[in-house]
């Protein structure tokens, strides 16, 4: 047993910090926030060029074929970063579910491009308010051509392909669609969420061109281990979100002064910031164990999973909206950056299932026999 | 990172397997013993087959292991169900403060009889007037040639009224600030002059104790660390205390009410498919996996022979306050007989109840929630300590209530 990265995954991390601390500064999550572009074009270049978008993708298919730890790793920066890119669509969701159930030809097609960079991938599956499921999804194919009505997707405006949740009659009700986002049939629209620092769609497909992603009436169960593998990288990128805000509330209640001393060496605060490296602590050592289940694709993965993405949504919620109060008054300000992790806290808390369907996902895991 | 075995481990895991099925006390060896006497039997029985104490040097009565096999020894004996609590203080906090300040003869003499059981040691620290602030203690300990002369009052001492020896920390100085004028020692239990006397608890239980001390003589010889030095030997005994108190599982844990959830019913299904109950079960499974894992990651400080850090403390907060929620709630669960502790009609043996009833001391022993939010704050976070009026002056000069 070894309960800790290794130096070269440790040295990744120090690289990836280095990197985004130059090219992710707050003021280019700000232009994101405030300006017009989807997304930070240049800073996904580079980050492609670093060879974070090839980092689980084999060398046959021009990845660098590295484990989901330094998968991990580069997911906590991004996270620390508030990066505004479609890092989480493209790599943890597309990337995967073309790996967990793509063909060799989508492969080949899709996985050199996802590894460069050049194309942008995204997964549909809400269909809006409310939890999917087979009975609730309207999206159905017929003729290799797919109908219906996906929203929010993530990224769903600046991406090549999306990765579509369609209703089934087969199996499990659900099957999974590989869908060209630039072809015919589809029509997207930019939607504005809470997080403007990550672009959002509604997608309409009407007889949009559609391929086959793994078996019809499979769909669903693929989801389910495409959501397990994701929920780990998601959990990751909200530790290093927490920790991030855990930092920001440190440094400013270091240097606020109140009834002549720094606010942090009041007990109200002090209590405050050590409960939330508390809740920061406990999620990134579920993460720990989620990164390990999936780097090896271990049975525990499921439970593993889950109790990382829960652990990490209440520790990333309570640490960006404590690092606000901490900051009192000017924490409310859109001068200030506090609202980034509270935006993006929340954001990463609904995409891919909320903390109660993880919840319920944790419990079934121990139901169904992965020893607690 | 892998948390599966390694060969080594696996095998060493199969012998401790192995040894604590074959070697498990038989209900007619613990027929007629208490539980005292019980605890020094299986513990005996470990120190005989070198599997007491096992992180230990084998010259003190351990095996030489590794902080990993030390792990899996914990995980073996807790799955084999055989596990006593009472070694837990000796082994825990006395042995590290020994191992860390005594001379060799000491450990020779003093950590043997731990690792067997044969000696029970118990931890005098607290007292009246200096709970959270420990270091206003005021037992007083006065030089007299080669000897010490102890008068004054501890409190809240687990174990005493069975212990053999124990750990104290005494006011050598009271002419100087407070941490400064404190010395640390050992003595044995059974000295002229000490006086034990149960505390009987909100649980009805007396767990532990008021204990006097009446011109009690201590060799000097028998402290630890430099005259004036007690503070910092005390640290290093707290620091392991909140690693012991915090790391230990067993009673009313997330299993048992996972358990009770499958057996119980709401609106006529079994509880467990109810989505509140859900939620708050997971909620629970995540505290006690994240202080699994993080005990785990802390492992590898324990590998390198560094004691444990101070976000230890982490797990004693969150593990005392999610105990007592869990009881409260698995009360709740259980509805009106949930209030039942009678032996013939209780739940599951009354453990739910009995957690219940024992939690609030759980989140004040070895330190309040409130102090282990100060010691991550100051000494993880490293935010500032808190004021201190006391702060410089001399200890006998302190304000002080009624007294």
């Amino acid at each position: 047993m070894n309960f800790e990265f290794s130096e070269e995954q440790n040295l990744l991390r120090e690289q990836a910090a280095g990197f985004l601390g130059e090219n992710c500064p707050p003021s280019a999550v700000r232009a994101i926030l405030e300006g017009d572009a989807p997304y930070d074009a240049d800073l996904w270049r580079q980050i492609a060029e670093l060879g974070w978008t090839a980092t689980t993708i084999p060398e046959a298919h021009g990845g660098l074929g590295l484990s989901y730890l330094e998968l991990c790793v580069i997911a906590e920066e991004l996270g620390r970063a508030v990066a505004p890119v479609p890092f989480s669509s493209s790599v943890y969701l597309a990337t995967e579910a073309l790996l967990l159930a793509g063909s060799e030809a989508q492969k080949e097609a899709w996985l050199p491009k996802l590894a460069d960079g050049s194309a942008i991938g995204t997964f549909a599956l809400s269909e809006g308010p409310g939890q999917a499921s087979p009975r609730s999804l309207t999206t159905n194919a017929s003729g290799g051509e797919l109908n219906g009505t996906k929203l929010p997707v993530a990224d769903g405006d600046v991406a090549d392909f999306a990765v579509v949740v369609a209703k089934s009659d087969a199996g499990d009700g659900a099957s999974l669609h590989l869908v060209p986002l630039d072809g015919g049939g589809v029509s997207r629209q930019t939607v504005e969420t809470l997080d403007p620092t990550r672009s959002h769609a509604k997608i309409d497909l009407d007889g949009a061109d559609a391929e086959p992603l793994g078996a019809d009436g499979e769909g669903w169960a693929l989801t389910q281990r495409l959501l397990d593998r994701a929920a780990v990288l998601f959990a990751w990128e909200q530790v290093g979100g927490s920790n991030a805000a855990l930092e920001q509330a440190k440094e400013y209640a270091m240097g606020r002064y109140t009834f002549g001393r720094p606010i942090a060496g009041h007990q109200a605060i002090k209590h405050k910031l050590a409960n939330i490296y508390v809740k920061n602590t406990l999620a990134r050592s579920n993460c720990y164990y989620g990164a390990w289940a999936l780097s090896t694709d271990a049975p525990e993965l499921p439970l593993a999973a889950a109790t990382a993405r829960v652990a990490a949504i209440q520790a990333y919620y309570f640490a960006s909206k404590e690092n606000i109060q901490t900051h009192g008054g000017m924490g409310f300000t859109w001068e200030f950056d506090c609202q980034f992790h509270y935006r993006r806290a929340k954001l990463l808390s609904v995409n891919i299932g909320s903390e109660g369907v993880w919840q319920n996902r944790l419990i079934s895991a121990i139901e169904h026999g992965k020893a607690a | 990172m892998d948390f599966s075995d390694t060969p080594a481990e696996a095998t060493f895991r199969a012998e401790a397997r192995a040894w604590l099925e074959a070697n498990q006390p038989t209900e007619e060896e613990l027929a007629g013993l208490g539980e005292l006497e019980q605890a020094k039997l299986w513990q005996k029985r470990k120190f005989d087959a070198g599997w007491a104490c096992i992180r230990w040097p084998k010259e003190y009565g351990g095996r030489g292991a590794s902080a990993i096999e030390q792990v899996i020894w914990n995980q073996e004996e807790a799955r084999s169900g055989t596990t006593f609590g009472v070694f837990g203080i000796g082994q825990g906090m006395a042995a590290p403060t020994m191992m860390a300040w005594a001379t060799e003869e000491q450990k020779r003499e003093h950590l043997p009889p731990l690792a067997s059981g044969e000696h029970i040691w118990c931890q005098l620290f607290s007292e009246p007037a200096g709970g959270s602030d420990l270091a206003a203690l005021r037992t007083r300990a006065v030089k007299d040639g080669d000897e010490w002369v102890i008068n004054g009052q501890k409190i809240w001492t687990t174990g005493a009224h069975f212990s053999d020896y124990a750990i104290l920390v005494l006011r050598t100085d009271p002419n100087v600030p407070k941490h400064k004028g404190l010395t640390y020692f050992f003595v044995d239990m059974k000295s002229p002059g000490i006086e034990v006397k149960p505390i009987k608890q909100i649980s009805g239980d007396s767990g532990f104790n008021e204990v006097y001390f009446t011109d009690v003589r201590v060799s000097d010889a028998q402290r630890l660390g430099a005259v004036g030095q007690g503070w910092q030997v005390a640290i290093t005994t707290l620091m392991n205390e909140r690693a012991a108190i915090g790391g230990g599982g067993g009673g009313a844990g997330f299993r048992q009410l996972f358990d009770l959830a499958q057996r119980v019913q709401i609106d006529d299904r079994p509880a467990i498919e109810d989505r509140s109950v859900r939620a708050k079960l997971a909620n629970w499974y995540v505290q006690e996996a994240g202080l699994r894992y993080t005990g785990y990651r802390s492992l590898s400080a324990l590998s390198r022979g560094e004691i444990p850090g101070p976000e230890n403390s982490i797990g004693k907060y969150v593990g005392a306050a999610k105990g007592q929620d869990m009881a409260s709630f698995a009360m709740d669960l259980l509805e009106t007989s949930g209030a039942i502790t009678d032996p013939e009609f209780t739940d599951a043996a009354g453990l739910f109840q009995a957690a219940y009833m024992g939690a609030p001391g759980g989140r004040i022993a070895g330190g309040t929630d409130e102090i282990m939010l100060n010691i991550l704050a100051e000494r993880v976070l490293g935010l500032p300590q808190d004021v201190r009026v006391d702060k410089g002056i001399p200890f006998n000069e302190v304000p002080t209530g009624a007294s």
